[in-house]
């Protein structure tokens, strides 16, 4: 992947210019304005709700809420196939099931005088007590009722307890928001029975299934275009009731509506990473092999559906363990259900788990690094499989040597530049490598360019960048001659963009695609050209001209080809999927993250010094873009370490921090210097290129990097994130 | 957001009349609060009397005082080379306020009267006294950490977010009003109120008057000052606790001194008793401490800002230290 692996992101000057077209942005003829009005309680029935002052405000079409909504056939039915339960049924009753739950859409001629008739809207409620402090609902907890719901146990139960070394803490980690800059957004119209939105959505073939299970048709009548997200994060895995509040409008209406959530809304209605309370009890010997590792974890959701996510699962197969026990156990709570975000349960998981390593190879007196290696897998012990390939240990060197490892000191405290206390410290991150069948048209038109072809979604990783690079590396033709076309229906069956498999997936249908084209191309130039009776193999295909391998002086062009053939074009569809023999590998990207930390106890602050990020994702197909993902995830895990937390009042139970001026993300001036370092090596089983998936594992494993960074700068362990200035404030002592 | 009535004056004189008469009108200069106010419905006026185009941007270096013109742009006062070299502490606070984007829009005069950022005053479905007179505080008992440990009443625990407004307490500023009634002046530090009973009033201004300017007394804290902000990240965000520390020192020992603290209270709070405790003492560490601890006098915390019981005194000796050290 030489010539194209630092190609610019194609999509990067229509996104900067403006020109690129987010959902919201199409231009639709007659397009009328809606929004949602939520409820102000967290759990009850509606009484009454006062709609008639919005009615008759200006401008103003229609106002539906429960009292006269045509319900969507599909309401009694309807599964979401992501969650065990019940989707939230926009408008379908009085019930309230958490705050800010849509009660009332108003559409109207104007976005102002539709907002203005929104403020009108009032409603009484009979209300119920609600719950959504996970911390005073723990003890109601129960199994997700599936077989990943399960406990699993590997050798002795809880054997930890037994060990010479014991470490048994406590770690949680609070409710955190998605909040891409592109709002929540949808136009939504219908042509008779068969709807077409544009809206935010990871996934076109899903929000198909979803809208088409919602309003009983078949999937294949519902277009959904998404050709460009600005960020999702994983809120838009998840068909939400907007999406569906906008077509019921539209039909009511017979009209297009557009639909954007509030930024408010973006903190109550469309997901979040939920609250996790997790136990770890980890066990060694004197001289530091682990004997035992046990990982549970108690995670909210909402009371109308099952969410889980793989919280636990890294506990299971990431170090050389040989009895393991891990526990998933959820809570319901009025609030939405959540839904995976960015390095997912993974993420949290190993904010427990690396902490909890850190804590147990401090008890040791050992280096923190020393002890991972002393427990290295060989192997995956969970699945007894071999690893494809894993280069954990060259993230260890590469980070330790970057971020000068050589200089921490295990005790606590024991570093100093100048008033600021020092402290270094790593974690570890891992996600696995999918791949979904995929399916991609690879089309050569008469004019020299090649046409790639797939529905799947670009969020923003540069999906269609890695289509480019790898469409031009085989065909051997420019990258600028590559025309990407995704994001919408009626093009070739992609997957869902999320849980890093896209490249692994539409990548290798490119890639066999592209192969299956130039074989036509060169099959049909034996045939009927100049090379007539000559081998393929002799041939070659590149910048769109067949030449001879043997005679440089020979060749034909493309053009020349399709018209002796008289074709319009080349083109093959193709279905790529996982072999059989990746079935007997254990396939995981892994990631190492390093922190070093400047702290000033007296202030409680903490500065970023540097920030160190190495991943192994076998081979990477474009430079510029991965790092730019790297970056992204590295500072996401930063926000997750030492800022976001969806704060919650209780008594109301509702948001109090639902903006960006109270939910802090990072901003350039936190993190003063930044790297990241890929190994690049390709994995042999993975897929044809030899990819293994970053966007997960780009977030995973930065938590506790930073927290052990503190401990080791400060002395103070947090266990809960974030890792705000009060929890490592110590009055301050005199000099001597 | 209603439909309300925006229009233009052309002087302060009938900027000051065009609002008298109405009860539901409002100035508005650069908008950085007043816009997201209205948007929230928080506040909801019929009428804006725009004042951007008044003769009130001038920063003017007078006999003995300097005047800031209420329509300055805090980005405006901040570059300024000579309120960088007169009053440096005004210069650090602008600029350890909101973002370079927000500090071209904002102006001097709207900084002061800008809102609190307590969360519950901005969300119209909780109950709020600053916003709701008599509706109950939702801070106390609820979410608190951004709250005040000074001054604070049972009505209200918020604070003023401005950073300006701390250097410009500490500072000895006037400000200078225009009302319906003439003009009059108002010591900087009696210009914000504390909450009491009536926290929906953040401030002494009245019958709508207009701040026209603000003059800063001259004064020879040119060397030793600090503006020390504490806040949950490095930029955009209020403080949690931040000190405004401008020293005169001679011979290593304090002549004068003005000392501040900015998110603790319904207004800039000024130390002049530990200024008395300062003046005349030498440099020294125990010095800063003994000051720092009769600065937090009468302090108390509502649960989620306990830490700023230890934050306080700890940003004071800081602000202390780095302003006589440098």
């Amino acid at each position: 992947m030489s010539k194209t692996s630092n190609i610019n992101r194609v999509d990067g000057f229509a996104k900067v210019t403006g020109s690129a077209t987010y959902s919201a942005e199409y231009k639709t003829d007659g397009v009328v304005y809606a929004c949602l009005v939520g409820s102000t309680i967290a759990k009850g029935r509606i009484k009454s709700i006062d709609t008639k002052k919005a009615e008759w405000a200006p401008g103003v079409l229609v106002v539906i809420s429960h009292l006269n909504v045509d319900k969507p056939s599909g309401y009694a039915k309807a599964k979401d196939p992501h969650n065990f339960g019940q989707p939230l049924q926009v408008f379908k009753d009085d019930t309230v099931l958490y705050y800010d739950q849509p009660i009332a859409m108003v559409i109207a001629d104007t976005f102002e005088r539709m907002q203005y008739a929104a403020s009108l809207i009032k409603a009484e409620y009979i209300k119920e007590e609600h719950i959504t402090d996970l911390q005073k609902a723990k003890d109601k907890e129960k199994k997700v009722e599936t077989d990943k719901g399960d406990d699993y146990h590997r050798g002795v139960q809880d054997n930890y307890k037994n060990a010479a070394v014991v470490l048994e803490e406590e770690y949680t980690i609070p409710t955190e928001v998605h909040n891409p800059m592109e709002l929540a957004n949808i136009i939504a119209k219908w042509d008779g029975n068969k709807p077409t939105v544009y809206t935010k959505s990871q996934g076109v073939e899903g929000t198909r299934r979803s809208i088409g299970g919602v309003f009983g048709i078949p999937p294949e009548d519902v277009s959904v275009n998404s050709e460009y997200l600005g960020g999702a994060f994983g809120m838009g895995l998840h068909t939400w009731p907007y999406e569906i509040a906008a077509l019921i409008g539209s039909k009511k209406l017979n009209r297009p509506v557009k639909l954007v959530l509030h930024r408010e809304q973006m903190f109550t209605n469309v997901g979040f990473r939920p609250y996790t309370i997790q136990k770890m009890g980890l066990g060694a010997t004197k001289d530091g092999k682990l004997t035992g590792l046990t990982h549970e974890a108690v995670a909210m959701t909402s009371s109308y559906e099952d969410f889980m996510e793989g919280t636990v699962n890294m506990s299971r197969f990431i170090y050389n363990c040989d009895n393991v026990s891990t526990r998933y156990r959820i809570v319901k709570l009025d609030t939405c259900t959540p839904i995976w975000m960015r390095g997912p349960g993974e993420a949290t998981g190993s904010f427990a788990l690396e902490s909890a390593m850190d804590e147990l190879a401090h008890k040791l007196d050992m280096d923190p690094i020393e002890f991972r290696k002393l427990n290295y897998a060989e192997k995956d012990l969970e699945q007894n499989k071999p690893w494809s390939s894993k280069y954990l240990l060259e993230c260890y060197e590469g980070g330790m040597e970057r971020i000068g490892w050589k200089n921490r000191k295990n005790k606590p405290g024991s570093v100093k530049e100048g008033e600021w206390l020092v402290g270094y410290g790593m974690g570890t991150g891992t996600f696995g490598c999918y791949r979904s069948p995929t399916s991609v048209k690879a089309k050569f038109l008469a004019d020299g360019n090649l046409v790639l072809q797939c529905s799947v979604n670009d969020m923003g990783p540069g999906t269609a960048t890695m289509m480019t690079a790898i469409g031009a590396e085989i065909t051997g033709l420019p990258s600028e001659n590559v025309v990407i076309e995704m994001g919408k229906s009626g093009l070739p069956k992609g997957p869902t963009q999320g849980g890093s498999a896209t490249t692994s997936s539409v990548g290798s249908a490119v890639h066999d695609a592209c192969n299956l084209l130039v074989s036509k191309i060169l099959g049909l130039a034996v045939e009927t050209s100049t090379f007539k009776g000559m081998a393929i193999t002799d041939l070659a295909f590149a910048n769109g001209v067949v030449t001879s391998k043997k005679d440089n002086l020979k060749s034909v062009s493309l053009a020349s080809l399709l018209s002796a053939n008289k074709l319009e074009n080349f083109e093959v569809e193709n279905v790529s999927k996982a072999t059989e023999e990746a079935k007997k590998y254990s396939i995981y990207s892994f990631s190492v993250h390093f922190v070093k930390v400047l702290v000033n106890p007296n202030l409680g602050k903490i500065r970023l010094a540097h920030v160190v990020s190495c991943a192994d994702i076998g081979t990477v197909i474009n430079q510029k873009t991965s790092a730019g993902q790297m970056y992204g995830g590295a500072v996401g895990g930063i926000g997750m370490g030492l800022m976001e937390a969806l704060e919650i009042d209780h008594r109301f139970g509702r948001p109090i921090n639902n903006n960006f001026a109270d939910y802090h993300v990072p901003v350039n001036a936190d993190i003063e210097k930044q790297e990241v370092f890929f190994v690049n090596k390709k994995d042999p089983i993975s897929n044809p290129m030899g990819t293994k998936g970053l966007g997960e594992t780009a977030l995973v494993g930065m938590a506790p990097a930073i927290a052990n960074a503190v401990f080791n700068a400060t002395g103070k362990r947090v266990r809960d994130l974030p890792i705000t200035l009060d929890k490592i404030l110590e009055p301050r002592v005199a000099n001597a | 957001m209603k439909n309300f009535q925006i229009i233009r004056a052309l002087s302060s004189k009938s900027a000051v009349i065009s609002i008298a008469k109405e009860k539901e009108a409002m100035f508005i200069a650069g908008g950085t609060n007043l816009v997201d106010l209205m948007k929230k419905n928080v506040v909801a006026p019929d009428k804006l009397v725009d004042i951007t185009a008044l003769d009130l941007k001038k920063i003017e270096f007078l006999t003995g005082k300097t005047s800031i013109g209420a329509l300055a742009k805090n980005s405006q006062v901040a570059e300024d080379k000579a309120i960088i070299e007169k009053h440096p502490l005004l210069a650090m606070a602008l600029t350890a306020g909101a973002s370079q984007q927000i500090r071209h829009m904002a102006t001097v005069g709207g900084n002061m009267l800008q809102r609190t950022r307590c969360s519950y005053f901005y969300n119209t479905d909780m109950p709020c006294n600053k916003r709701v007179p008599k509706s109950g505080c939702g801070a106390i008992g609820g979410s608190n950490r951004m709250h005040a440990i000074f001054g604070a009443s049972d009505s209200c625990i918020a604070v003023h977010p401005s950073d300006m407004c701390v250097a410009l307490a500490a500072l000895d500023a006037t400000v200078q009003v225009e009302g319906p009634k003439g003009k009059r002046e108002i010591k900087f530090t009696d210009f914000h109120r504390l909450p009491g009973n009536t926290p929906e009033k953040d401030n002494t201004l009245q019958n709508k008057e207009l701040i026209t300017s603000v003059e800063i007394p001259n004064n020879n804290f040119t060397k030793n000052v600090h503006y020390l902000k504490v806040r949950d990240r490095s930029s955009y965000a209020f403080a949690l606790v931040s000190v405004a520390a401008a020293l005169d020192i001679q011979n290593n020992t304090i002549n004068d001194v003005r000392l501040a603290m900015g998110g603790v209270a319904h207004k800039p709070w000024r130390l002049t008793e530990v200024e008395e405790f300062l003046k005349g003492k030498t440099v020294s560490e125990t010095i800063f401490r003994q000051a720092a601890d009769l600065a937090m006098k009468g302090a108390r915390g509502y649960g989620d800002n306990d830490f700023k019981l230890t934050l306080g005194p700890n940003a004071i000796v800081e602000a202390l230290t780095i302003a006589s050290s440098k």
